[in-house]
């Protein structure tokens, strides 16, 4: 199976955001008709002026959270790596939010089922708006590349600069 | 559709709470914002009330705009109430987060009046409302506050507005902030929230906001963060406004030393350019903006290594060039200090300034100022100055905390003749010697000196006028801004994103009635413009400010020739020119030669329940007949 271009996720480039929250209003949009942050699937933070990050579902290798549902109610797609959750089983106890590392998994505050990011049908509609192009929809492997290549890239750059 | 439809009023004195609903005639009227805020601060407060009374009513307003995804617009309130600087209408915008959850929190407006026993904040989480304890917050700075009252509402979305130890201290300069670094800057607010023991507002609101054609409104959206990548932010996007000191120097326009000279030989130090190099860390944005034009600044290196502050043209000239001061780590830490204590920035550096100015002819001396060296340029005492004004501490720091009006009145020795300030407040950082069409703006601004009433130096900046002289259609030129500006300050669009709509108006107008459903036309939003300035303009009146003798310039703009050599030269502007652009922005605004609207005006704007007002004016001041000027 090609792997490497599969399982796609939305991930935040924290050198780039700038806590804008932007993403966040369109998520609302996309998903529940009205801007409302506290319905969105990413969600960002900003902890001082330098350390600003949009977080979203990471699409983990064996979900804790999927792993801690009590009632099933968590299933990961095979195909895409999203989390899909069973609303008729899903109670709000909130298990699969303390599971989880990112905070990615919330409760909703009108359905009180817990809600997830789901790649929009593969076309996110944070990573399209983003003005700062801080988002990416991307997978692990190209994010390791793009790390590879940029660290790379630094040392061509000092051993360019280097006296001969 | 995008307004909550309800205005809460608090009465800090017993707690106890009122929902009024916002009925949509006031709504289309009024906007939002300050045209909002001031018709409830007329509806809610009575004539001649001392601005620190817990008569005195202050008003958080939202915009339509504000919780939606609008761009630079959706995370917008503004404050109005009576300032103790002008004595007159006070309003202040501010964007960051805190605007959006307020109107997700359900209010178009809050009405705070009455004063609370003790120290207290208002906490605002959605339907509950109610006042909490600051005592232990008494003399943080209003960053601290935010973080405290955050971790002790254990929420880290809460979204907090606070003042510092100078509102506290009734410093009538005194802002508040929310977010940080993002201020309710001018005309002293925060001394207002000081005088009713209100510490903070902190807010959480999870409710929808919706617009009324969501999918219209949307697009509308993307079309100016389109365009806000663009020309029209370019200038915020990159120098910032800071940018703006190598433009004013080389236009001889940058007032330097207390607008002794227009031109300042340090600025090459002080530059956008060599900030950016040099001090810029990060440029970060408010709620929903595509821009983004925060410059933080980061002293890297000498005795304020590791100061943080988000640095603008307006607070860097104020506390920089205006004191003679050419070091860009001191005037960061300058502008530091402003928001630890809660300094509205501009003001501060003004009355600084003043006081330099007094020092170097010899009104103040050393004994005055408790053995401190205030040259010009001296750095270290400008530094020492803003602790003594925030904290008032000392005699001169007591006195300079009145604002710069009432402190020249107290110094006497002849200080009036170096106070900059137009109706109390302070002027910001454009020469009106070499700017007069700005000049005339700056006069007529109904909350004293402003940049933002009119804009009015953008046509002398852009060389579409003479800016050596003032002429006849000079008062076209400043209503025309002046009603825009209204309109943009009652939607409460960011005035950085002003050149994104670049059909003014007819865009402002559109972005309105997708989010409100209500149907508005570029004409209807330019007299609510219109009839927002006649309403701040009526209650300047109601408090006995509001007619021609209050519309003046300060003596060093009047009569103190520029010095610098060069084509700026001589420059000044004199009664005779200054009396005609009154004449033509009194007559061209339907007021009267003594700036009073007059009944027509009122009622064709819809504002025939001010008329009263105006009429006893107008018949005090008929057996009189002194004409024009000042007094």
């Amino acid at each position: 199976m090609a792997s490497i271009h599969e399982k796609k996720f939305v991930s935040g480039d924290p050198d780039k955001c700038v806590g804008c929250c932007v993403c966040e209003y369109a998520c609302s949009v996309e998903k529940e008709k009205t801007y409302n942050p506290t319905k969105s699937r990413i969600r960002a933070v900003r902890l001082n002026p330098f350390v600003n990050l949009a977080v979203a579902c990471r699409l983990c290798e064996d979900p804790p959270c999927v792993a801690a549902c009590p009632r099933d109610a968590l299933e990961q797609s095979q195909e895409t790596g999203i989390i899909i959750v069973d609303e008729d089983k899903c109670n709000g106890c909130g298990w699969c939010i303390e599971a989880c590392d990112y905070g990615a998994i919330m409760l909703h505050p009108e359905t009180k089922k817990v809600f997830v990011c789901d790649l929009c049908d593969g076309k996110p509609k944070c990573v399209e708006w983003c003005p700062e192009e801080a988002l990416d929809f991307t997978t692990k492997d190209i994010l390791a590349q793009k790390a590879r290549v940029s660290i790379v890239k630094k040392l061509l750059q000092e051993a360019l600069k280097a006296p001969t | 559709m995008s307004y909550a439809k309800r205005i809460l009023h608090v009465d800090l004195a017993t707690g106890k709470t009122e929902i009024e609903p916002l009925k949509e005639e006031m709504a289309k009227k009024y906007i939002g914002g300050i045209g909002l805020g001031m018709r409830l601060f007329l509806d809610n407060s009575k004539p001649g009330t001392d601005p620190f009374s817990p008569e005195n009513p202050i008003v958080f307003a939202t915009g339509p705009l504000s919780g939606t995804m609008a761009a630079s617009a959706g995370n917008s309130y503004a404050v109005v109430s009576k300032s103790p600087l002008t004595e007159g209408i006070a309003e202040s915008k501010s964007h960051g987060f805190f605007g959006a959850e307020l109107k997700r929190a359900g209010y178009d407006a809050v009405v705070f009046t009455g004063k609370s026993e003790k120290l207290v904040y208002a906490w605002i989480d959605d339907d509950s409302v109610q006042l909490m304890d600051a005592e232990y917050l008494k003399g943080k700075p209003p960053h601290e506050t935010e973080i405290a009252i955050r971790e002790d509402l254990g929420d880290f979305y809460v979204r907090v507005m606070a003042i510092g130890e100078a509102g506290e201290n009734l410093v009538l300069v005194a802002c508040a902030l929310n977010d940080e670094f993002r201020a309710i800057g001018r005309t002293g607010m925060g001394a207002v929230m000081g005088s009713k023991n209100l510490k903070a507002v902190a807010v959480r609101g999870t409710n929808d906001v919706n617009v009324a054609d969501l999918e219209g409104f949307t697009e509308f959206i993307r079309m100016i963060h389109e365009r806000m990548k663009g020309p029209a932010t370019r200038k915020y996007r990159t120098l910032g406004t800071p940018e703006n000191v190598l433009v004013l120097n080389a236009l001889a326009a940058l007032p330097t030393r207390n607008f002794t000279q227009v031109t300042f030989e340090g600025a090459e130090k002080v530059s956008g350019e060599y900030l950016n190099e040099r001090y810029i860390k990060k440029i970060i944005g408010c709620a929903t903006c595509g821009m983004r034009c925060d410059h933080i600044g980061v002293v890297p290196e000498g005795p304020y290594k590791g100061t943080t502050a988000r640095v603008e043209f307006e607070c860097l000239w104020s506390l920089g060039p205006n004191c003679g001061v050419d070091r860009l780590d001191a005037i960061i830490e300058a502008i530091y200090l402003c928001d630890y204590y809660g300094l509205d920035g501009i003001s501060t550096g003004g009355i600084v300034a003043f006081a330099m100015d007094c020092y170097e002819h010899g009104i103040l001396t050393k004994k005055d100022t408790d053995g401190l060296d205030l040259r010009f340029g001296n750095a270290e005492a400008l530094v020492e100055m803003i602790k003594r004004i925030g904290s008032r501490k000392g005699w001169l720091g007591d006195v300079l905390a009145e604002g710069t009006m009432r402190a020249a009145e107290k110094i006497g020795k002849g200080a009036v003749k170096y106070a900059n300030h137009i109706k109390g407040l302070e002027l910001p950082g454009y020469d009106l010697r070499t700017l007069k069409t700005a000049a005339l703006g700056f006069s007529v601004s109904f909350r004293g000196a402003c940049h933002l009433r009119s804009g009015a130096y953008s046509p002398d900046l852009k060389g579409k006028v003479d800016r050596f002289k003032i002429e006849k259609g000079r008062g076209k030129i400043v209503m025309d801004n002046e009603d825009v500006y209204n309109a943009i300050d009652s939607l409460i669009l960011c005035k950085f994103s002003r050149g994104v709509y670049y059909d003014g108006l007819e865009d402002m107008a559109k972005y309105y009635t997708l989010a409100t459903g209500i149907k508005m036309t570029p004409e209807e939003l330019r007299q609510a413009g219109e009839r927002i300035n006649n309403l701040a303009r009526v209650i300047n009146i109601r408090e006995g400010k509001g007619t021609r003798e209050y519309d003046q310039l300060p003596p060093k703009i009047m009569s103190v020739p520029v010095p610098d050599e060069g084509f700026a030269k001589g420059a000044y502007v004199n009664q005779k020119e200054f009396d005609i652009g009154l004449d033509d922005y009194y007559e061209v605004r339907g007021w009267t030669k003594e700036g009073i609207p007059t009944i027509e005006k009122l009622k064709e704007l819809g504002l025939i329940d001010l008329v009263p007002i105006v009429k006893k004016k107008i018949r005090s001041q008929t057996p009189k007949k002194k004409g024009k000027g000042g007094k």
